[in-house]
């Protein structure tokens, strides 16, 4: 054990409490000079003009929040299954995207090829499950016990295979999410508030609550049944769920299985607001901040973070955007999530990173 | 253990001769065309359709007329799912199996292509699309991008803002917003308009959509809601259109007011918005549907005989006929470049000269079988993209019908900034090839 | 038999420690570079060596600057692609404000400037790690591919948005533009990676490289044995990104001869080269070579050869089958070999050493 008495001095710097502070000062001792000082109207721009849009136009304000909000759902749903994942076998899984794109695209190609809309459902959950069983059985199950990283490349290797199996099958072309057919709402609601008009879309609410109740189901799924309590049993040690019994393969075999819901449900939202093609797969990088953010191992960190980063990127685009051109939204939401971890390493709910010698 | 191995390793060795030979092998009466395609990537929903069209058109030339004057165009695609790297790649298979055109189908492609082409004396046929200052001949001798260029489209769509409004006059203190994908492509259209709304003093707003954030456009359509832009120009591909389709009926922006640049113009991009689409706008210098002679042919050589892999119901649609009238263009280069060489197998440098001196009238459209259905365009050998007519369409709820007459760019805008800048291009090269190659006369 | 160390004694121990104790292993690198010298140039096709060879070559120089990074100093990142993209754009700065200076020196400078922004986006390593650290690149990763697009200064306010390579020579035989030949090209994008791989091969096997692996196996540990964790991490960050700096403007100058440079350093080329150290083998230089071969070329090969042996797929179908074979070959050789192909070429050798009697 490093004995810290006996370390050099820069341990005053290293309580967060005073580097917050002592940012917090030098932030506002330097804004105060600079707007004093400011002849060019930047400062104003950055750090006064957005406030005073925010104010004059709060109908605008609430509605970027919504949509924030919103997609911060959608961004926390597909962190969801990184996490599940991630928890019960330690794979980072790079194939999440490929996943939401792969479910989507069987719903919808089956039911182009004539089956109704709800059996769809249940054989695109059939598919899934046989994903999870296939990926348990070819990858995970010879990969067992190899490092973090290696386990990484395979997840890629899936999502290679996924590219060119769901393109051999379904062909590339965009496809209409069958948004009508699963009775997903469509249309708005207006509101006539602060003195503009907010419009949410109802497909937005739908999948705000969906993916509510879905995590209700998962956290009670994971607190009440057997099969839950050996998922987190496997979560905190592997060796010590095996040694009480828990086959580890079956349990890999429910996550990827979970994780494949997920995939789906976030691929038939995010169709039903764009398109299903397997452009969806990069919207999936999104999630990587968010899982930052909220710690990899935290199924309520994935959902601050989704939301932090939504309505993050979303009032800096809108706001803060138009000052250097816009399209800040594509690197943004990495740097919230990276000056959350410059104080919090292990992001807002992580398991706590210790190390030992 | 130990043969597998060897049989896997002889495999591969195998494997990378053969990369290594890629070579020409081609019967004497016929002549061979490299065309990229991207069926499969994000840009794919696009891809799809256009490959189909050029695909076929060819199958019905070599079908209904066993080829042109008898020889066979071999048509082959070379798979690049939007990615300069396999275009690359793509560029030097062509070569080595000595393609008489290439046909890079993306900006990026092109831009690479460009300097090769000089040196490999490939011409490139970028129809309506890639660099804009290559139209200038004197100095591109081996581009060429008819019927007009994004420059041209750019001043066709302020053109219809006039229209709309009543008179160029009426221009003044309006806002035209452009949605572009936030890449070389999509910021083509800038500098016409920037010049534009100086001239006729309407505001011009920006709004650039990240490749990562195509379907993902929330904030973007919020800042439009904000700016309240009058019109919107949309120079978008891929899933980005059928995404900003949808968000434009979602956020009540009225739909007439919605132009999109020729390649925004698919059916999938627009079908995507549902009813709300209607009256959905884009330029197009194709008319959508299967009247003409040409497409009924299409339908009755190759479709009909299961000759193709297009479903029937595609045929017709807006970038499929786009990929007809690129499949044309090079038949009719083909056609051209016989006529002036005597010879019936061309080369790549015969064809350069065939599509240099391309006049396609409304006459010779006709008996084509394309007459009224697409745009006449003469080539020069200064001027070698044609700076056609162009119409914007619209988008009914089902299919897409011509909205307004036909329309001539400003040419005079446009011309004096293609010349700028391909001196500008030609100069920062250093040491690019002067033109040798003497002109052809307009046949 | 033919690989024997029997009669091979050492006196000294720098001869010990030598990179190539084996004269037979100096004897395969001496007919390697042969081949690669002589017998590609002469035998091969324009097309093999402009699209399988040069690509090879700069994959691998770029998958060695990260293998530096990852493999050697255990800091996994994810924005390779964006410092390659930083040495391209200021490469082509570099000439066109000097545009008298040699192009092969601008390369080698221009890998400079991609090492300072290396340092700057390292910093955050020193208080994160693992897979936190590696989606804190992605950080780097966007916001310079943002810039690339939106900074007009560094395209020189081309309407067109892309790098044009001017044509560049070396004793009036032209290196850059369209009219180097690819075998030009070859040359010199072999020259630098021999060059810049004995570099590498002797910052690894020094003093520096042993503090990387120090830190890779245990940053704690190695603060205590009195390695400072900043200089060698930021240092690893900083030859890192020199490494994939230089690649970087060697892909656009002499491979890929300009165009949407923007476009082409995107998240995706991280991610490649990321996996190309790792199916090479984490920690190993050879690896790395190993490594961009399997996946640069063999999907080009399996595109371009397959067709060519006259098997009949084309087109979209030649693509889906090359995609779920790539996938299915990186799984096949994790489980095979989960440290890689440097591991697996190195039990190659030692079976060598003992056959044909293994006992």
């Amino acid at each position: 054990m490093s004995d810290i008495a006996t370390r050099p001095a820069p341990n005053l710097l290293a309580s967060p409490l005073v580097k917050f502070g002592l940012l917090l000062a030098a932030i506002v001792v330097a804004l105060a000079a600079g707007i004093w000082l400011d002849s060019s109207n930047t400062l104003y721009a950055i750090f006064v003009d957005p406030f005073r849009q925010m104010a004059q136009a709060p109908d605008l304000l609430v509605q970027t929040i919504w949509e924030g909000l919103v997609s911060g759902v959608l961004y926390a749903l597909i962190a969801l299954g990184f996490v599940l994942i991630f928890k019960a076998s330690g794979v980072f899984n790079f194939a999440q995207g490929i996943m939401v794109v792969f479910a989507a695209l069987t719903l919808v190609g089956l039911y182009e090829k004539g089956v109704p809309a709800f059996l769809a459902v249940i054989i695109t959950l059939g598919v899934m499950f046989a994903l999870a069983v296939a990926i348990e059985r070819v990858v995970l199950r010879p990969l067992v016990n190899q490092p973090d990283i290696i386990l990484f490349m395979a997840t890629f290797g899936i999502t290679y295979f996924l590219i060119g199996f769901g393109e051999a099958l379904f062909g590339g072309n965009p496809k209409q999410m069958i948004a009508d057919q699963l009775y997903l709402p469509k249309g708005a609601i207006d509101l006539q508030i602060l003195g503009g008009l907010v419009s949410l879309q109802k497909i937005d609410i739908a999948a705000a609550v969906i993916a509510s109740l879905m995590i209700a189901a998962l956290a009670a799924f994971f607190q009440y049944t057997r099969i839950g309590r050996a998922l987190r049993a496997v979560a905190d040690s592997h060796k010590a769920a095996l040694s009480v019994g828990i086959s580890l393969n079956q349990i890999w075999v429910i996550v990827w299985f979970t994780a494949g819901i997920v995939a789906l449900i976030t691929g038939i939202m995010w169709g039903a607001r764009s398109d299903v093609s397997f452009a969806l797969e990069i919207v999936a990088l999104k999630a990587l901040p968010v899982l930052i953010l909220g710690g990899f191992t935290s199924i309520p960190g994935a959902i601050v973070g989704g939301l932090i980063i939504g309505i993050g990127e979303k009032l800096g685009e809108f706001y803060w955007g138009p000052l250097v051109g816009g399209g800040i939204e594509s690197w943004l939401a990495y740097f919230i999530a990276l000056g959350f971890l410059l104080f919090r390493p292990q992001g807002l709910f992580g398991d706590k990173i210790i190390e030992r010698i | 253990m130990k043969t597998s191995k060897l049989m896997k390793a002889a495999g591969l060795g195998a494997l990378l001769a053969a990369t290594a030979i890629v070579a020409p092998g081609y019967a004497q009466d016929s002549v061979y065309f490299a065309n990229n395609a991207y069926r499969t990537g994000p840009f794919s929903g696009s891809g799809i359709p256009i490959g189909d069209g050029m695909r076929d058109y060819i199958t019905m030339i070599n079908e209904r007329d066993g080829g042109v004057n008898g020889v066979k165009v071999i048509y082959e695609e070379c798979e690049t799912g939007y990615d300069t790297k396999k275009s690359i790649e793509c560029y030097e298979q062509a070569k080595a199996k000595n393609t008489i055109v290439y046909s890079p189908w993306s900006t990026g492609a092109t831009l690479a292509a460009i300097p090769r082409a000089h040196v490999d004396k490939i011409p490139i046929l970028s129809m309506a699309y890639g660099l804009s200052a290559s139209a200038d001949g004197t100095n591109f001798p081996w581009v060429f991008i008819p019927p007009f260029t994004y420059w041209d489209g750019a001043s066709v769509m302020v053109k219809h803002m006039a229209a709309e409004l009543g008179g160029l006059d009426k221009l003044k203190g309006k806002k035209l917003g452009l949605i572009h994908l936030d890449a070389p492509f999509g910021k083509e259209p800038i500098p016409v308009l920037e010049n534009l709304a100086k001239k006729y003093g309407f505001e011009l707003k920006l709004y650039p959509v990240a490749a990562a954030d195509m379907q993902n456009q929330g904030s973007l359509w919020l800042s439009i809601r904000r700016d309240r832009p009058d019109f919107l120009y949309n120079q978008g591909w891929g899933a980005m259109n059928p995404t900003a389709v949808k968000e434009a009926a979602k956020n009540n922006f009225p739909m007439n007011k919605f132009v999109g640049v020729w390649w925004a113009g698919g059916d999938d991009d627009a079908r995507a918005g549902g009813e709300q689409a209607k009256g959905y706008s884009s330029l197009s210098w194709t008319l959508a549907g299967t009247e003409a002679p040409a497409m009924q042919d299409i339908l009755k050589f190759v479709v009909d005989k299961g000759k193709s892999t297009t479903p029937k119901e595609k045929v017709g649609e807006a970038l499929y006929n786009r990929g007809v009238y690129n499949a044309m263009l090079v038949v009719e280069g083909v056609r051209n470049a016989q006529k002036l060489t005597g010879k019936k197998v061309i080369d790549a440098q015969d064809m350069r000269r065939g599509l240099e001196s391309l006049n396609l009238t409304e006459a010779r459209l006709k008996e084509i079988g394309l007459g009224g259905f697409v745009t006449p365009t003469t080539i020069s050998c200064t001027d070698h993209s044609g700076h056609s007519k162009m119409f914007v369409s619209e988008w009914d709820g089902t299919k897409w019908t011509k909205k307004a007459d036909w329309v001539e760019p400003m040419k005079d805008e446009v011309r004096p900034l293609i010349e700028s800048n391909a001196k500008d291009y030609v100069e920062k090269a250093g040491n690019w090839p002067k033109r040798s190659e003497s002109c052809e006369k307009s046949s | 038999m033919l690989y024997r160390e029997a009669g091979q004694y050492k006196s000294t121990y720098a001869a010990d420690m030598g990179v190539f104790p084996l004269r037979e292993d100096r004897i395969g690198i001496a007919v390697i570079l042969a081949i690669a010298l002589v017998a590609i140039p002469f035998f091969g096709s324009d097309f093999f060596i402009a699209s399988v060879m040069i690509p090879f070559l700069v994959f691998s120089l770029a998958a060695i600057g990260l293998n530096i990074l990852t493999g050697y100093t255990g800091l996994i990142s994810l924005g390779t692609a964006a410092f390659m993209g930083v040495g391209a754009y200021s490469c082509y700065k570099l000439t066109t404000l000097f545009p008298g200076v040699n192009i092969i020196v601008l390369i080698l400078l221009s890998g400079l400037f991609s090492a300072g922004i290396g340092v700057l986006f390292g910093l955050p390593s020193l208080r994160i790690k693992g897979f936190y650290l590696a989606v804190a690149t992605l950080a780097a990763q966007f916001f310079l591919q943002w810039a690339f697009v939106r900074v007009p200064w560094l395209f020189n306010y081309n309407a067109s948005g892309a790098i044009e390579v001017p044509q560049r020579t070396l004793f009036d035989i032209p290196l850059t533009g369209a009219s180097a030949t690819p075998e030009t090209r070859y040359f010199v994008c072999l020259g630098l990676v021999v060059v810049l791989t004995w570099f590498a091969s002797n910052l690894v096997h020094g003093k520096l490289g042993r503090s990387w692996m120090a830190v890779r196996d245990m940053d704690i540990a190695a603060e205590l044995m009195g390695i400072k964790l900043l200089n060698a991490k930021l240092m690893a960050f900083a030859v890192s990104s020199y490494f994939a700096g230089v690649a970087g403007a060697m892909m656009i100058f002499l491979w890929y001869g300009g165009g949407e440079a923007a476009d082409v350093f995107s998240i995706r080329l991280s991610f490649s080269i990321l996996f190309m150290v790792i199916i090479g083998g984490l920690g190993s230089l050879i690896g790395s070579f190993f490594g961009a071969a399997f996946l640069s070329v063999l999907p080009t090969a399996l595109k371009f050869g397959l067709p060519a042996l006259g098997v009949p797929i084309g087109g979209a179908a030649a693509e889906h089958v090359t995609f779920m074979l790539v996938g299915a070959l990186i799984i096949t050789f994790l489980i095979v070999e989960p440290h890689g192909l440097a591991r697996l070429w190195q039990i190659g050798k030692q079976k060598l050493r003992t056959w044909p009697f293994p006992y």
